[in-house]
C-alpha cells in the first residue's frame, strides 16, 4: 500500500471493540484461548468473548494485580489468556505481577489495555494511560503492539494468539479512522510503510497514523514529498524501515498519544542514532497530565492532531534546510 | 525418588533435608535458614508422599504442581527436589553462586521443572489458581499447593486471590501457610499482626484446617482432608516454628536471612546427626 492514493480515513470501529470481536472470533478456533476481566468487560468489548465462551471467561472482580497473575497461572499451564482492562490499570496495579510472573518467566500471557492515551476523554486524567508504553517496553521479552485501526487489530490479534511469548497490546476508546484495506498483511515486528516520500518521513502509532497521513496529505500539496510509516509494533523495533527512512529522507517525526519523553519516539531515536544519524522532532504529551474533555476536544487542545503533525513536521523540513 | 506414606521414613527424609539447608546456606554465606527449616514437614510430605509428580517427566500435563510462593526460603524446596530426583543434590553446596542452577530465589529458566518464579511476596496463590483453573478446564485431576509465609499474607494480593478462589470454587487448589510467627523484621505479631488467622481464612469462604506443622501424620490428615474437600479450596494454617530443628535458630529473627558460620553449621549438623 504504498501507492500515493487520497485516503478516506472515514470512522471505523474503536480498536478496543475491533479488539473484543477478534478475540471471540478466535476464541472460536482456538479452544485454549481463555480470558480475565477486571469488571470493565462491557468497556473493554471482553464481553464478546465472555458471553459466547462463559466457561473460559473468569471476572476477576476490580483485583487487577490478582488478575494479571491468575493470567500467568493459566499461561503457565498451557492456556492462552488474554487479560484486559484499561490500560491505566491493568499496567499500574499490575506491573509487579507482569514484571516477576509473566515477563521473567517469559510466559505466553497477552495483556489488553484498553482506553490508551488522552482520548478516553471525559473521564479525565486518573484513567488516562499515557505511560503505558514506556512500561510495557521496559518489560524484558515482552512484544508490544499499538494497532492504528480495527483492521490492523484484527490482523494483529491473530498474529498475537499464533506469537507464543508475552505480550502487549495497546487499544482505544474511540472510533479510529480506517487507515487500511481489508486484505493488508501485517507481521508482528515489522512496520507498515504507509505513504513513500523523499523529503521527510512521518513516523506514527494508534490514532496519530491517520494523523499523520492527513499532515502528509497537506505537505504533498505543497510539494513536499513525504512518507509514513505505521510502527504497529513498538517492540521489538523495526530497525530496517527506520534505519532506511533516515538514510532516505534524512528527516523524522515521531508521533504519539503518550509521554512524548518516554515512548515510541526515543525508541525511534535510537535506532537512528545506531544506524543513519538525521534530523528527528517529536510530538507527544509533554511531561504533564491532561484533563476532561471530549476526546476530539483533548486531542485537538494537546496537539496530538494533524495541525500538531503538521507544524512538527515544519521545524524538521526547517532544520533540514539549514 | 522415594514415595513413603510411612512417617518414619519421611521424618528421616526430613532430618536429611535440614542438613542439606544448613550446609548449602552455610557455603552460600547467605540465605534464609529459618523460613526454609519451618517448612520441612509440609515440603517433604508433599513431594515423597502426596503429590502426583514424576520426576523423570516433569511436563507430565496432569502432574499436581506446587509453588513456593515465600520463594526467599527456596533452600529447602531445592533440597527436596534434589533428593527426588529433579537436581543434583552435590551442586546444592553451589547455592546462589554465579552460573548455579540454585539462584537466590526460584527461576524456572534455571529449574524449568519449577512451577514459578518466586521471590517477590504475594503472587503464589493467584498462580496457583490460575494454574488449578486450567486443570478443572482440561478436566485433569490435577491439584495445585502453594506455600505462603505468615509475613508474606500481608501482602494484599494474597486476600485477592482468597476471595476469587472462594468465590470461583477453586477447590483443586490447597493454601499451606507456614504460619512460624517471624518475619524479617521480628515477630509478626509486633509487625502486623494477622490473628485471627484461621477466622480470617474461614470469612473468605475457605475450608479451613489448623495443624502442627512439624507432625508429618497431622499434615498427611490434612491434605486428604483437602482433596476430600467439595465446592472451595482449603488452606492449612501449619502452626510451626522458625529455625525449627536447630536449637539456636528456633524462635530467633536473626536467622530469617543470615547463614550460619562454620562453627554454627558444625554445631546444627550435630544436632540433626
Amino acid at each position: 500500500m504504498s501507492t500515493k492514493t487520497k485516503f478516506e480515513l472515514k470512522l471505523g470501529q474503536a480498536t478496543r471493540e475491533a479488539f473484543g470481536k477478534a478475540l471471540a472470533e478466535l476464541g472460536r478456533e482456538n479452544k485454549n484461548i481463555v480470558a480475565c476481566d477486571a469488571d470493565l468487560s462491557k468497556s473493554t468489548m471482553i464481553t464478546y468473548f465472555a458471553k459466547e465462551f462463559p466457561e473460559r471467561f473468569f471476572e476477576c472482580g476490580i483485583a487487577e494485580s490478582n488478575m494479571v497473575a491468575i493470567g500467568s497461572g493459566l499461561a503457565s499451564a498451557g492456556k492462552i489468556p488474554f487479560v484486559s482492562s484499561f490500560s491505566a490499570f491493568v499496567l499500574n496495579k499490575g506491573f509487579e505481577q507482569l514484571r516477576v510472573t509473566a515477563a521473567f518467566p517469559n510466559v505466553n500471557l497477552k495483556v489488553v489495555g484498553t482506553h490508551s492515551g488522552i482520548s478516553i476523554g471525559e473521564d479525565g486524567p486518573s484513567q488516562m494511560s499515557i505511560e503505558d508504553i514506556s512500561l510495557a517496553c521496559s518489560l524484558a521479552g515482552f512484544t508490544v503492539i499499538s494497532p492504528a485501526d480495527e483492521v490492523s487489530m484484527k490482523a494483529l490479534m491473530r498474529a498475537a494468539v499464533e506469537h507464543v511469548g508475552p505480550m502487549f497490546i495497546r487499544a482505544g476508546r474511540v472510533k479510529a479512522p480506517v487507515v487500511y484495506a481489508a486484505d493488508q498483511k501485517f507481521e508482528i515486528g515489522k512496520g507498515v510503510q504507509v505513504i513513500d516520500g523523499g523529503d521527510i518521513t512521518l513516523i506514527a502509532t494508534g490514532l496519530l497514523v491517520a494523523e499523520s497521513i492527513r499532515a502528509a496529505e497537506a505537505l504533498e500539496a505543497e510539494g513536499v514529498s513525504v512518507r509514513v510509516i505505521d510502527l504497529h509494533t513498538i517492540k521489538p523495533i523495526d530497525r530496517d524501515i527506520i534505519a532506511k527512512a533516515a538514510a532516505e529522507t534524512g528527516a523524522i517525526v515521531v508521533s504519539e498519544e503518550h509521554l512524548v519523553d518516554s515512548g515510541l519516539g526515543v525508541r525511534v531515536a535510537q535506532v537512528v542514532a545506531e544506524t543513519n544519524p538525521c534530523i528527528m522532532e517529536f510530538l507527544g504529551v509533554n511531561n504533564t497530565y491532561a484533563e476532561s474533555g471530549t476526546p476530539d476536544g483533548l486531542l485537538d487542545k494537546y496537539n496530538l492532531v494533524a495541525r500538531g503533525v503538521l507544524a512538527t513536521a515544519r521545524k524538521a523540513l526547517a532544520r533540514k534546510k539549514k | 525418588m522415594l514415595k513413603t506414606s510411612d512417617p518414619a521414613e519421611l521424618q528421616l527424609i526430613a532430618k536429611q533435608t535440614r542438613r542439606l539447608i544448613i550446609e548449602m546456606i552455610t557455603a552460600a554465606k547467605s540465605g534464609h535458614p529459618g523460613g526454609s527449616l519451618s517448612a520441612v514437614e509440609i515440603l517433604v510430605t508433599l513431594y515423597n508422599d502426596v503429590l502426583r509428580h514424576d520426576p523423570a517427566n516433569p511436563r507430565w500435563p496432569d502432574r499436581d504442581r506446587f509453588i513456593l510462593s515465600k520463594g526467599h526460603a527456596c533452600p529447602v524446596l531445592y533440597a527436596v527436589m534434589a533428593q527426588c530426583g529433579y537436581t543434583p543434590v552435590e551442586e546444592l553446596k553451589n547455592l546462589r553462586k554465579l552460573g548455579s542452577i540454585y539462584q537466590g530465589h526460584p527461576d524456572v529458566r534455571f529449574i524449568p521443572a519449577l512451577e514459578a518464579s518466586t521471590g517477590s511476596l504475594g503472587q503464589g496463590l493467584s498462580l496457583g489458581i490460575g494454574m488449578a483453573l486450567a486443570a478443572r478446564l482440561n478436566q485433569s485431576p490435577s491439584r495445585t499447593y502453594v506455600v505462603l509465609g505468615d509475613g508474606e499474607i500481608q501482602e494484599g494480593q494474597i486476600w485477592e486471590a482468597a476471595m476469587f478462589g472462594a468465590y470461583h470454587h477453586v477447590d483443586n487448589v490447597v493454601a499451606i501457610v507456614d504460619y512460624n510467627k517471624i518475619q524479617l523484621d521480628g515477630f509478626v505479631k509486633d509487625i502486623l499482626d494477622l490473628e485471627p488467622l484461621v477466622d480470617k481464612w474461614k470469612s473468605f469462604g475457605w475450608h479451613v484446617i489448623d495443624v502442627d506443622g512439624h507432625s508429618i501424620p497431622a499434615l498427611q490428615k490434612a491434605f486428604a482432608e483437602a482433596s476430600a474437600t467439595k465446592g472451595k479450596p482449603t488452606a492449612i494454617i501449619a502452626q510451626t516454628i522458625k529455625g525449627k530443628g536447630v536449637s539456636f535458630m528456633e524462635n530467633n529473627p536473626k536467622y530469617h536471612g543470615v547463614a550460619p558460620t562454620a562453627d554454627e553449621c558444625t554445631k546444627a549438623l550435630q544436632e540433626l546427626a
